[in-house]
């Protein structure tokens, strides 16, 4: 294949056009997702870590079904499953109901996996400073299991970025839709497939990045983080005089 | 001040307390002896709950609770007049010397963060530890986070301290630190629950004994008088293999 001038002009034209829609509804439906996903599988490891008992056993069928199935399947229930019986969701709030279900699933097992890994004795040492299991979860637990599970997080989210191209088989015009569409007016799929790839990669590569600014801030001590605030503070004094 | 009456504790079949009886006056410094696996540990959980006893009465101020049956409020309530130092330290791990020590006074009885500060900092003075009030546990040795526990301890004016072996996890120089401290605490006159193994140290810090066995409170008394002359051959035997007598 030879790179000539007009394979240029298809790449840059297309570029913004591909590249638009990921900034509108790719990266939105990553994080809108993602946020809902963390808050569900808080709370599903929280109810099995805390055993209780009929809440515990929704949490394992809840995560049994959802890991158990294609997440394809699970968007085609919802989207053109559930009209059948009179329940029509919007394509985008359905993306974003499946995403956020589905992955809610996994990362609650990382959750709870990170709430395991924090040692029970800092919990008892809670009771005995009078703390009560809520503050103790809250002030103790949850913060230590959070910054564990942050690298396996970050995991999934590049994982979920990349899912949402699913979203295209429920005509939600995200990055990947975007990309069919000029495919099928210039029938070049090569070109346009490698360049939609490159912009997903580009989305991974920041998230990536964003992964090793989170992860060394919070391996940094807050103490000298303090110091950088304060370091910073002069900063703008100096600057301002 | 706290009676035990008949405490019993099964785990699985294995019978770990049989009916332990006991009673702690205030400004009782009390060594719980005893070899390993006689259910020292558990007993001094079991007073704080953190173990729930099978069968049992504990009278505490003048009041009396079924340690079986006893409700999650009324253990918080105990709890809030009690604290635990535990043998490895159990410092909760993101947060700082100062916010390990306020954290029981701000969180569980509300009293305001700038006056909490004040005692936290106190507290960590008198454990010799007020230059790393914001350093955390994991930057700290063995001795310096027992320290901060023992701050921790304090703050909160517990009317019964628990010790359990506070000084097993920590290399010789370490553990005369916290000896120190313990010996001041005693010299205040607080009341103390302490499980050891370190013989001349609970020879010296003790008013009182209590010598465990399998199970069994074998024998409880005034301390010179049990490491002089222990009555029972148990305890005769078990200070005689920790070269005490
Ligand atoms: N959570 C538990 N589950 C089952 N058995 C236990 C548990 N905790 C303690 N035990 C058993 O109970 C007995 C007493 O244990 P405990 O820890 O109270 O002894 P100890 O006197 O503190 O011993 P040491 O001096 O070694 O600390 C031991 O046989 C121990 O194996
Ligand atoms: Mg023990």
């Amino acid at each position: 294949m030879i790179l000539d001038e007009q394979v240029w002009t298809l790449i840059v034209d297309s570029f913004g056009k591909i590249l638009l829609p990921g900034l509108t509804m790719t990266i939105p439906l990553t994080v809108i997702s993602f946020i809902l996903a963390l808050l569900i599988a808080i709370m599903v490891a929280l109810v099995q870590f805390a055993q209780v008992r009929i809440l515990t056993q929704l949490a394992r069928f809840y995560i049994w079904i959802i890991r158990g199935t294609p997440l394809l399947v699970q968007m085609y229930v919802i989207f053109f499953g559930l009209p059948k019986i009179g329940i029509i969701i919007e394509p985008f709030l359905a993306a974003v109901i499946v995403f956020s279900v589905n992955e809610g699933a996994y990362v609650a097992e990382t959750i709870r996996a990170a709430l395991e890994s924090v040692p029970k004795g800092q919990i008892e040492a809670g009771y005995c400073v009078g703390m009560s299991y809520r503050q103790i979860m809250k002030r103790i637990v949850l913060p230590q299991a959070l910054r564990t599970a942050f690298p396996p997080l970050s995991n999934s989210v590049i994982a979920l970025m990349k899912d949402t191209s699913l979203a295209a088989n429920i005509t939600v015009t995200e990055m990947f839709m975007a990309t069919q569409r000029i495919v099928a007016v210039t029938y070049e799929p090569l070109i346009l497939y490698l360049e939609v790839g490159f912009i997903y990669l580009m989305f991974s590569t920041v998230l990536t990045k964003l992964q090793r600014v989170g992860e060394k801030y919070l391996n940094t001590d807050e103490i000298r983080r303090e110091k950088r605030c304060l370091r910073w503070k002069m900063f703008a004094k100096n600057l301002e005089q | 001040m706290l009676t035990l009456e008949n405490v019993r504790k099964k785990f699985g079949t294995i019978e770990v307390l049989k009916g332990i009886t006991f009673h702690v006056n205030q400004g009782d410094v009390i060594a719980i002896l005893g070899p390993s696996g006689s259910g020292k540990t558990t007993l001094l959980r079991c007073l704080n709950f953190l173990e729930k006893a099978d069968s049992g009465m504990m009278i505490f101020n003048g009041e009396r609770w079924d340690m079986n049956r006893i409700s999650r409020k009324n253990i918080a309530l105990i709890r809030k007049k009690t604290a635990f130092v535990f043998q490895d330290y159990n410092l909760f791990f993101n947060k700082t010397a100062l916010q390990n020590v306020t954290e029981g006074l701000i969180i569980a009885r509300k009293i305001p963060k700038k006056q909490a500060i004040a005692i936290g900092e106190k507290a960590l003075e008198k454990v010799g530890l007020k230059a790393w009030a914001n350093y955390y546990p994991r930057q700290l040795s063995g001795g310096q986070q027992q320290r901060v526990a023992i701050a921790r301890a304090l703050v909160t004016e517990p009317e019964i301290i628990f010790f359990d072996e506070p000084t097993s996890a920590l290399d010789p120089e370490l553990t005369e630190e916290i000896m120190a401290i313990m010996h001041q605490l005693a010299e205040e006159g607080r009341t103390m629950l302490i499980v050891t193994h370190e013989m001349q140290f609970a020879q010296n810090i003790s008013s009182k004994v209590i010598f465990m066995e399998q199970g069994q409170l074998i024998e409880m008394g005034d301390a010179q008088e049990i490491f002089s002359y222990p009555r029972e051959e148990r305890t005769k035997n078990f200070l005689y293999t920790s070269k005490i007598i």
